[in-house]
């Protein structure tokens, strides 16, 4: 039983670093139609910038860590901006009008790009960061099962921060003019743009919005494993989130995690090795596949009614 | 003047059905047809053989057969790695259980597997469109990397799980020289190639497009949509898993898992797109694009810097390279979405003027 | 849509069509020049792993050109070609580059375990041996059926067999060994599912349990496995990753309190960018060596006065006498004194890839002559020949501190009694299926 909770605790914590990089996705999704492959690519670049200002701060100009850590996120969400400016102004605003699978083709050509200018300025190595969060192995209810159940700090602090940063967008989007008015842009592009809703304004704040929890998504899971390429590939691990939560919910993004997460953790340890091993991967897209079957718009997506 | 094709009259209903009506065209595509078989094995080298020629005339065949699923019926498919790899995995299969079967024979077979498996995974089309299907033949994808790598009994026990393609030979000929390799790949791309367009414009084809341009109305003038797709999925995954057992067998001669990843099902993706959904000249064109562009930038761009005084290393190459690729596929996008094929006939519209547009 | 778009069609296709076509190996050569090939992953997933190894390699070529002008007298001209540690990319570039030189490349070395597989099909047909230091297939250290493969220093059976004689060392004895746990934590490919068989078999002999436990690739992600690890409780756990998923797993062996010491990584799990992104958390960790440890041995004398002050490396200066960088000197110099060995039969003049292979074939290291070459305490003697393409079957196991590696094991010898049943029998599979005679290696000289 311990074992149980110990995997399904895990299971959830690790769902929600997935739901820090699926979220990336429903943002932009919602604002603007655009299925962002390169969130990964933006999760790298944030991460890079970031660790690399902090290395510098710290051990060239030999800045108290506080202030290499402010330094080090202004200018990963500089890098951001520019990066968001860029992909409204040269991309989306010349593909207006396109098919949605003719811009996911540019967020694809996006993602090469990105990843080979972050590579260009920033290196190729391996980058340990440390943001100050504690990566320390905890035992918890030690009093109810003999011996307890391990998580480690870092996950929760994750797991805190998701938090926050949905808190955050929620309160964002309902309670701020600029969030009323992405969400008009996301119900209907023509009819925002026709109460003078600047479009390419209001995409602009969404892809940077994108950009910073890129870089929250980034920042944790570079503290997890060190600052590397392999962190475009998280795009990978959180389209089935997407697929099972929906492309256009905050709130499915965070659940279809939770989900995802749990699900494939408990299949790995407790089915896995009968059939060999390492089934976690295919296992959380046939979750989401069969979920689909049922509900094919997702958790939380929006329903299509089609008319003919 | 010289591509019109006035005074071209059809007398029957047959010529007017021929695969190509235009007769330009029909020499056009003799004229290549014999230059591919003909000229080329006099004058290429072993190098472009290997590195450009048989990689491309393989993808081909695999980027047509994803265009049949993407650009005739509409269903995006992020799998078609999956499918390579099953096609190649059933003819390395089928190669050893059955050593008496000539290997291209098994490729053929293996491809009969694909399709099978294609329909498999097409099923929950019927119930999922769009960026949600694409997402959901991801899990094709990535069961496939894991099957071939976790069931034994698919690679033969090996003890590294990588296999090895049988010598390639047929009627006591030893088929394993560039030259032939290139021209078995040539025979299989445009057999199959000239049969996926014959089935495009039949009346399987048509179904596809009117689910592709609009599923309900073409269930209500009395298109199965089940039928449909299906076929669509088979049809397609056949000729991706011939293109997989190819480039198992032909190309690579062993292999693993790896060398059908998701990074090949977007590399295929790439080139149906680049090419131009719904054309099959369209998927060569992409195919021979995305082949040649990594090449090209890789061998071009260290001398480009010498010019100017730099000296690039491989690292500051390959990002580059990385840079160049992702501006120009969203530079195409921009500039033609409908893909290369779409600028091949504007060519063919503007031909017909040419040289006296008024 | 005008005109232009038509000629940008034309100019893209065109140009990208004939350059690449046109730009096959080239005539105009020097004739006095070796030409040695680099397939290098500087970019992608592996890169931090593929750096520092390509740098060592290189600079080892640069350092013979600057002090002895090449080998015996014939210029050694390098150029790399990346290929992302993707198989597709590393066959073009080794059609690329087979060809180059007065007598094409002399040997490739892929640094992949996946472009070795397509290349073992290809290099018998080019003429061009295969170098795989410490990596590629086991069996082919068969020189009669793999006549092109060459694992020189260790494959991954003889790392297996190994890690299972330190762990019983540290046991106390062989007997100890029964009824314990044993777990493999391997990368879900052929280069991690290569030590299965040897394991396997030892199981079976010496009686421990063997549970392999694969991460998925690129294995950023292995909570589940660690759970099991920690559900299981194994007495130890072999390592055999690559990339990130070396640190992401000394970096989760922390977050389930494994006791890193009780973990011994593969040769390629055990340089620096495999534990500094853990840490302190990676302190205690072991991997086995490919023989050779971090640090300075006497050739770096000459090369930070000839290469590196310079300016001629790549390397940053923290690469500099790290495991893999080491690893990579080793790589040039085991292959260029195999050309040397070649020379000394044909003749000092650029070798053909055939008098190369005969070269690695005839290799030779003495103690004295490592000492001489500035290898003494990075490498022990070596001697291939037709029947061994692997050399040697020593290794050692180091130790990370946090902050260095230290060696805290006297040099172990594979049990050939375990390996080479095993060797003969999947070599002959080989053989039957791809229909290649042996070689009769007593008649080979």
């Amino acid at each position: 039983m311990a074992f149980f909770l110990e995997v399904l605790i895990g299971g959830l914590l690790a769902g929600v670093l997935y739901s820090l990089v699926a979220l990336g996705f429903v943002l932009i999704f919602k604002a603007s139609g655009v299925f962002n492959f390169a969130q990964g690519a933006m999760v790298l670049t944030a991460a890079l910038a970031l660790v690399r200002t902090l290395d510098i701060a710290q051990k060239e100009w030999h800045w108290p860590f506080g202030l290499a850590l402010a330094a080090g996120f202004a200018f990963a969400a500089v890098v951001m901006a520019v990066i968001a400016w860029a992909a409204e102004r040269m991309v989306l605003r010349k593909l207006v009008n396109q098919e949605g699978i003719i811009l996911f083709m540019a967020t694809i050509g996006m993602t090469f790009f990105i990843e080979g200018l972050a590579q260009t300025l920033f290196g190729a190595d391996v980058y340990p960061l440390n943001i100050g969060l504690p990566k320390e192995p905890v035992f918890i209810l030690e009093s109810v099962f003999d011996g307890g159940i391990l998580v480690n700090e870092l996950d929760i602090w994750a797991a805190v921060i998701a938090g926050l940063l949905v808190a955050g967008l929620a309160l964002f989007f309902q309670r701020t003019r600029i969030g009323r008015a992405l969400r008009a842009v996301a119900d209907d592009h023509a009819a925002a743009q026709s109460v003078g809703i600047p479009l390419n304004q209001i995409w602009f704040i969404v892809w940077l919005v994108a950009g910073l929890v890129a870089l929250v998504a980034g920042a944790v899971w570079g503290s997890k494993l060190g600052v590397q390429f392999s962190l475009s590939l998280l795009a990978l691990k959180a389209l089935p989130v997407l697929i099972l939560g929906g492309f256009t919910s905050v709130p499915g993004a965070i659940i279809g995690g939770l989900i995802i997460g749990a699900g494939e953790k408990l299949a790995e340890v407790f089915v896995g090795p009968s059939m060999g091993g390492g089934i976690e991967i295919w296992f959380a897209y046939v979750l989401a596949l069969l979920f689909l079957l049922v509900r094919p718009q997702g958790l939380f997506g929006e329903r299509i009614i089609e008319r003919v | 003047m010289f591509y019109r094709e006035a005074g071209q009259y059809k007398a029957s209903y047959q010529a007017d059905q021929a695969i190509f009506p235009i007769a330009q065209d029909r020499i056009v595509v003799v004229a290549l047809l014999a230059v591919a078989f003909l000229v080329v094995p006099f004058v290429v080298s072993e190098y472009t053989y290997r590195a450009v020629l048989i990689p491309v005339v393989i993808l081909s065949l695999a980027a047509i057969g994803l265009n049949v699923l993407m650009g005739y019926c509409g269903q995006v498919s992020l799998g078609s790695g999956a499918f390579m790899a099953v096609g190649a995995y059933a003819a390395f299969n089928l190669s050893v259980r059955l050593p008496f079967l000539n290997p291209f024979v098994c490729i053929l077979l293996g491809g009969f597997v694909a399709a099978g498996v294609g329909i498999a995974f097409g099923v929950p089309s019927l119930r999922i469109k769009g960026f949600y299907l694409a997402c959901a033949t991801l899990a094709a994808q990535f069961f496939a990397d894991w099957a071939f790598l976790r069931i034994k009994w698919f690679t033969n026990y090996t003890p590294s799980g990588s296999v090895n393609a049988p010598p390639l030979q047929a009627f006591g000929y030893d088929l394993s020289s560039p030259t032939a390799n290139y021209l078995v790949s040539l025979v299989f791309a445009v057999v199959l190639g000239l049969a996926a367009k014959n089935i495009v414009r039949g009346h399987v084809g048509r179904q596809w497009m009117a689910i592709r341009d609009m599923d309900i109305a073409a269930e209500i003038i009395g298109v199965r949509p089940m039928y449909a797709k299906l076929t669509a999925f088979a049809v397609s995954s056949f000729l991706i898993g011939v293109a997989g057992g190819l480039w198992a067998f032909v190309y690579l001669g062993s292999w693993e898992p790896a060398a059908f990843s998701i990074d090949r099902s977007f590399q295929l993706m790439f080139m149906v797109i680049i090419g131009g959904l719904g054309s099959i000249l369209g998927s060569v064109l992409g195919a021979a694009f995305i082949v040649l562009l990594p090449i090209f930038l890789n061998q071009a761009l260290p001398p480009l810097g010498a010019l100017f005084g730099w000296k690039i290393s491989t690292a500051t190459v390959s990002h580059f390279e990385s840079m160049i690729f992702g501006a120009l596929i969203v530079f195409f996008l921009i500039v033609e979405p409908h893909g290369l094929a779409r600028l091949w006939s504007v060519a063919k519209e503007k031909l017909r003027l040419w040289p006296f547009p008024h | 849509m005008g005109l232009h778009k038509l000629a940008l069609l034309g100019a893209a296709i065109a140009s990208a069509g004939v350059i690449a076509a046109t730009t096959a190996p080239g005539s105009a050569w020097a004739q006095n020049e070796q030409f040695i090939p680099g397939l290098v992953y500087r970019t992608g997933a592996y890169a931090p792993n593929g750096i520092p190894f390509a740098d060592g390699a290189r600079d080892y070529i640069t350092l013979l050109n600057e002090r002895d002008g090449g080998i015996n007298g014939v210029k050694i001209t390098f150029e790399e070609c990346e290929t992302g540690y993707a198989t597709d990319r590393g066959v073009e570039c080794y059609e690329r580059l087979k060809g180059k030189g007065p007598t094409g490349a002399a040997y490739f070395s892929p640094l992949s375990t996946g472009i070795t597989f397509a290349l073992t099909e290809k290099a018998p047909g080019d003429k061009v041996p295969l170098i795989t230091m410490g990596y590629g297939r086991s069996d082919s250290r068969d020189g009669a059926v793999f006549e092109w493969n060459f694992p020189l220093l260790g494959t991954y059976w003889t790392a297996a067999n190994v890690a299972v004689q330190h762990i019983a060392k540290e046991m106390g004895g062989f007997d100890k060994l029964k009824g314990k746990k044993i777990a493999l934590l391997y990368h879900d490919s052929p280069y991690g599912k290569e030590p299965i068989a040897a394991l396997d078999i030892m199981s079976k002999k010496y009686g421990f349990e063997f549970l392999p436990i694969p991460v998925a690739a690129p294995g950023t992600e292995q909570k589940s496995q660690w759970l099991q690890i920690r559900q299981q409780k194994p007495d130890y756990v072999l390592l055999w990753g690559w990339g990130v998923m070396n640190s992401a797993a000394v970096t989760e062996a922390g977050n389930v309190n494994y006791p890193r010491d009780k973990m011994i990584g593969v040769w390629w799990s055990g340089a620096e960018p495999d534990v500094v992104p853990a840490g302190e958390k990676g302190a205690g960790y072991k991997a086995l060596m490919l023989q050779h440890p971090a640090g300075k041995s006497a050739v770096y004398a000459d090369l930070e006065k000839l290469v590196i002050a310079p300016g001629k490396s790549l390397a940053k200066p923290d690469e500099i006498g790290s495991v893999l960088y080491n690893r990579g000197l080793i790589n040039s110099m085991l292959g260029t004194e195999s050309i040397r060995t070649a020379m000394a039969k044909f003749g000092n003049k650029p070798m053909t890839g055939e008098q190369v292979r005969w070269g690695i074939e005839h290799l030779d290291l003495t103690a004295e002559r490592i000492k001489q070459l500035g290898f003494e305490g990075m490498i022990g003697p070596i001697k291939v020949s037709c029947a061994d393409h692997e050399g040697t079957r020593l290794s050692r196991v180091h130790q990370w501190d946090g902050k260095k590696w230290n060696i805290i094991s006297d040099w172990y010898t594979a049990d050939d009694a375990v390996i080479a049943p095993l060797v003969k029998d999947t070599a002959a599979k080989y053989a039957t299926e791809k229909k290649i005679t042996p070689r009769d290696c007593s008649k080979e000289s």
